[in-house]
């Protein structure tokens, strides 16, 4: 009983908000047309899942999701081991690392804008001197995946250095005095006692890039097939004021965001921070 | 609890009603409140609240506040395209009575078409626009009558190795469906039926693709056709490399300023017909002025309304911010002609324009004839009309995915 309150909190400001998107999932209700608004059970899911433009925004976001999560694993574990090693300037260098984290993702995007933009961008002119790369798909893409990288890197590489922080040096030096080499001391000691550390960073960094926004909606807003399916959902409920296709849409993004939540607790052990390493609380 | 309300919502308790008008940033608006303000002797007083720039901005930070029922906002300043919409969604009033007589007379039928919703006025138009066809009088002795006398003109100037391009806006955006829309109705074809809720494109329709479709591969287009918007254009027109351009009538002060060579041997003439019998019927923009329905002063916000489009404002609003003007008789005004040298072809063109899809879902319906319309080489006529014919009916039932 004396959850109730905390239980009465999270009620009302998550339960009922995502009922309410699953109840209006199953209407027709588009605020255009406003006495037409009727149920029609699953029909708007049958709709957005037989749609050209639903499977190519969810294409882009799983090419986004696994591309920068990969790409950021491998740098944030160099990042996060150069910080962790440093002996002069060690402030310094953490949080020279983590300014790309600290600037507003909105504010990061125009300034890639801008520098893609032919004539007044140095790296469009630098790069491609006769392109435009904003305006063709793959660039596009290409240059969503590179902020993406830049902005999150070092959020990957402060979880890593968490999980750094618990390898127990005594291990390393045991090692060491074996004869390991520095990639079987990374392979074989730091990499298992870190893997709790690792699979959180993973399983934080991958929902959070398949719910990539804002970057999209900055760099392209989704010209050129290169909608998330949040813009995607964004369009269809606040441009094309279709409740009923856009909740069907957030109401399809929760789950797979579930989805890929129970990948990573269940089948991959991911532990919440603070539980045994084992993944049981 | 209720003062800072009060205070929030503008009526002080000694102070006359505060008549919120919100509109997209034009230069000298305000000077057409004052007047306004002045003119309702402290009965009421208008505030200018300017949107965002971007069209699409506009219309969002609009919808959200109309669809949470604010009552701050009074007077709404609308692209011609949204007046069905925020009308099907019962957001604005409908202009009844004297309100409305006064805003019938004297409008031309275009822009009241486009304020019109199920026979309804919804909303009183402000200002209009047309494009028009520029021509180089250095290259080509007497303008084109049709589209296919333009094509042929330039393939001939292509042949004598002088500049031929015809360009105008060919991206996947609003100014594509703009150009087939003209395209449909001067061709005498409809996208909707007559109550805008069946997707028709009919015979006259399926020319039009035909036309875009033999314009784009005709080899008169520049070779940034397909991603050319309004500004792009017409810089590229001020290069020197084209013979014709379709495109605003702003691009004429423009071109003065920044070509004064090419300026002077550039004329205009009205948009090309598809028919050589029928004159073209050119697609309007412009914006009208409605009155929110959540608005607490709705007798003061008409008359409001009305005080900011009168046919004097018009004037002053055409003279200093180019924006061509609703009313007919402004046209007459002697200032006109050093204003708009064009002011006679725009006239004429306004009088049989032709007005985008009148529906509340033409958000929708322009997403996806944009995106089904690009780019204009790939058209198969019976085909592309066919899909359209899908996706537009998907729009109007609700059941369309936006891009």
């Amino acid at each position: 009983m004396l959850c109730a309150p905390a239980a009465f909190v999270m009620v009302a400001v998550t339960a009922y908000p995502i009922l309410y998107s699953v109840w209006l999932s199953l209407q027709r209700f588009d605020l255009k047309f406003p006495d037409e608004r009727e149920f029609v059970g699953l029909d708007n899911y049958v709709t957005v899942l037989t749609n050209g433009y639903w499977w190519t925004a969810f294409g882009v976001t799983m090419l986004i999701t696994v591309i920068t999560v990969a790409i950021e694993l491998v740098l944030g574990m160099g990042l996060a081991l150069i910080m962790h090693r440093t002996l002069v300037g060690r402030g310094l260098v953490r949080t020279a690392a983590l300014i790309p984290y600290g600037i507003v993702t909105v504010v990061a995007a125009f300034s890639w804008r801008y520098a893609w933009t032919p004539d007044t961008g140095y790296l469009a002119n630098l790069i491609t001197p006769d392109g435009a790369p904003l305006t063709e798909r793959a660039g596009s893409l290409a240059i969503i995946i590179v902020a993406e990288i830049w902005k999150t890197t070092p959020f990957m590489a402060l979880l890593l250095m968490a999980g750094l922080a618990l390898v127990p040096e005594e291990l390393l030096r045991a090692a060491s005095m074996d004869g390991a080499t520095w990639w079987q001391r990374f392979t074989k000691v730091m990499l298992p006692v870190m893997k709790p550390a690792i699979l959180v960073a993973l399983l934080f960094r991958t929902l959070d890039a398949f719910r990539v926004f804002d970057n999209i909606y900055v760099l392209t807003a989704g010209a050129n097939e290169t909608s998330s399916v949040s813009m995607i959902a964004y369009n269809n409920l606040l441009r094309g004021l279709n409740l009923g296709i856009g909740s069907t849409m957030s109401v399809l993004i929760f789950l797979a965001v579930a989805v890929i939540a129970f990948v990573f607790v269940k089948l991959f052990g991911t532990a919440a921070p603070g539980a045994s390493d084992d993944g049981r609380r | 609890m209720t003062v800072p309300l009060a205070a929030c919502g503008g009526q002080g308790d000694d102070g006359p009603p505060t008549i919120n008008f919100y509109n997209p940033p034009i230069e000298n608006m305000q000077h057409v409140i004052d007047e306004c303000n002045a003119a309702a002797g402290g009965r009421y007083e208008i505030v200018y609240r300017v949107l965002p720039r971007g069209a699409d901005d506009q219309r969002v930070q609009l919808v959200r506040r109309l669809a949470a029922e604010d009552d701050s906002m009074d007077v709404l300043g609308l692209d011609v395209t949204w007046t069905q919409e925020f009308a099907g969604a019962n957001w604005i009033r409908e202009w009844t009575g004297a309100d409305a007589a006064e805003v019938r007379d004297g409008t031309l039928p275009g822009p009241l078409e486009s304020a019109t919703y199920e026979d309804k006025l919804y909303a009183a138009p402000n200002n209009t626009n047309v494009q028009l066809l520029w021509y180089r009088t250095d290259l080509v002795p007497n303008p084109p009558a049709t589209w296919d006398e333009m094509i042929a003109q330039a393939q001939q100037l292509k042949s004598q190795r002088r500049p031929y391009q015809v360009i105008t806006m060919g991206a996947q955006y609003e100014g594509l469906v703009v150009f087939y829309n003209t395209l449909v109705a001067s061709a005498g074809g409809n996208i909707l039926s007559e109550d805008g809720r069946t997707a028709v494109l009919d015979d006259g329709a399926v020319r039009a693709l035909d036309l875009l479709r033999r314009f784009a591969t005709a080899g008169v287009t520049s070779p940034s056709f397909t991603n050319a918007l309004e500004d792009p254009a017409r810089l590229e027109f001020q290069g020197g490399n084209a013979a014709f351009q379709l495109n605003w009538p702003y691009v004429y002060p423009a071109m003065q300023e920044a070509a004064p060579d090419l300026a002077r041997n550039v004329r205009w003439a009205r948009y090309p017909a598809v028919d050589a019998n029928t004159p073209s019927r050119v697609t309007i923009g412009g914006t009208n002025l409605a009155v929110s329905a959540y608005s607490r002063y709705p007798a003061e916000s008409f008359e409001a309304a009305r005080c900011i489009r009168n046919a004097e404002h018009q004037k002053y609003a055409a003279i200093n911010d180019g924006v061509p003007p609703t009313i007919e008789s402004v046209y007459d005004a002697p200032e006109m002609a050093e204003a708009y040298p064009m002011k006679d072809v725009i006239l004429e063109e306004l009088r049989d324009a032709s007005v985008r899809p009148l529906s509340p879902a033409y958000q929708n319906i322009s997403t996806v004839m944009s995106a089904t319309l690009s780019p204009p080489g790939d058209i198969d006529p019976q085909r592309t009309a066919e899909q359209l014919r899908e996706e537009i009916q998907d729009a109007l039932e609700s059941k369309g995915v936006l891009p």
